[in-house]
């Protein structure tokens, strides 16, 4: 009776944190990448996601052309594409980052696949990921594990 | 004869394209699937469970049939459990729906058909479908049923291999929004803004009878 009470007063206490939490930020170059998240998994089968959102504060068109995380044997880039009503998701080569612009991988649309996964993903961890981009180089970000749940990043999505 | 060449060009042409857009052989048969795909459109916008016959398991390993779905609205979206994006989002939203509709909803009923019954057995429909509002059901069933139940539906699924040898599945990503009658209200598109369907799913629960 009284553990339950306990954890929702801690829920109580966390939900509010997190919403308010600061978006962690990286730049590099032209680019500052932030709010990156993904959901918790069941075990180890079911391949996870990875959402970031990418700005490039520069004068020059960068592009986005792969993902590595020590968690997932094979991260990818997809998009999810529907065609006449049909949901598919193929691989993305590369994902443009036009100059002064903001890019997000985000539910729907862009995202990175991480499959063969070597851990279950779990709710309140987080793991970093390195983002490959054409000109700005490598950017490596901490990656929030989110409530399978979750719509977007615990910080929001600035615009 | 010239004509045929015309449509034969032009049905290159748009292959050509399909394929330059997603460098992928999973569009390589882009004009039969095409049609295939309207055909579809058209079946879903005629399909009505109080006319259809197919049977499938529910998560909780209950046999259902249609006919257990009249008397009650019904918001029907084929997925699979091993979808990273769209069904964990689809899913999402039915419960955020459900939610806001409050004592609307209790005359409503949401349902996950798998399009993947090979791994979505109803004990990993009912370990995932945990994370979400229980007035959720699962549905799974052999691949037959399940392709019977498709078609009734009009909807369309397919088995796309990747890389590693694992596989993954297109399918049609619509949530379709059936009245208590059986009648088919509307469909709500994946990319709709889900903050503007209770509206309509409470007008279609209106419009009943």
């Amino acid at each position: 009776m009284i553990k339950p009470i306990i954890a929702g007063l801690g829920l109580a206490a966390v939900l509010p944190a997190l919403a308010l939490a600061e978006c962690a930020e990286v730049s590099q170059g032209d680019l500052s990448v932030r709010a990156a998240w993904s959901r918790a998994t069941i075990g180890t089968a079911r391949p996870a996601v990875f959402y970031v959102t990418i700005q490039n504060n520069g004068s020059t068109d960068d592009r986005l052309t792969g993902i590595e995380t020590r968690v997932a044997g094979m991260p990818m880039l997809h998009e999810t594409v529907t065609k006449d009503g049909v949901a598919s998701m193929p691989h993305a080569d590369a994902i443009d980052i036009p100059a002064g612009k903001t890019v997000s991988l985000a539910p729907g649309g862009y995202h990175g696949m991480l499959m063969n996964l070597e851990a279950e993903l779990k709710e309140g961890e987080s793991f970093p990921v390195t983002l490959q981009f054409e000109k700005a180089g490598e950017v490596s970000i901490d990656t929030e594990v989110l409530p399978i749940r979750a719509r977007e990043a615990a910080c929001g999505v600035a615009p | 004869m010239r004509r045929r060449t015309l449509i034969l060009g032009g049905a290159g042409l748009l292959a050509a394209f399909g394929f330059m857009l997603t460098l992928g052989a999973w569009q390589s048969g882009d004009l039969p699937w095409q049609e295939k795909k309207a055909a579809s459109a058209a079946r879903i916008r005629a399909a009505d469970p109080s006319a259809m016959t197919w049977q499938l398991t529910s998560h909780e390993g209950e046999q259902v049939e249609p006919q257990d779905w009249l008397g009650q609205a019904n918001l029907v979206f084929f997925g699979f459990t091993w979808c990273p994006d769209v069904c964990p989002m689809t899913l999402l939203n039915i419960s955020d729906w459900l939610e806001e509709l409050g004592p609307d909803a209790d005359r409503l009923a949401g349902h996950l058909v798998t399009v993947d019954p090979e791994r979505d057995n109803p004990e990993v429909l009912a370990d995932y479908l945990s994370n979400f509002d229980p007035r959720i059901t699962g549905l799974t069933g052999t691949p037959a049923e399940i392709a019977r139940a498709a078609e009734a539906f009009g909807a369309t699924y397919r088995r796309v291999l990747r890389q590693d040898g694992d596989y993954t599945m297109d399918h049609t990503s619509g949530v379709l929004v059936f009245r208590a009658d059986g009648r088919l209200a509307r469909i709500i598109d994946l990319h709709e803004n889900p903050q503007a369907a209770v509206p309509k799913i409470r007008q279609a629960l209106k419009q009943e009878g």
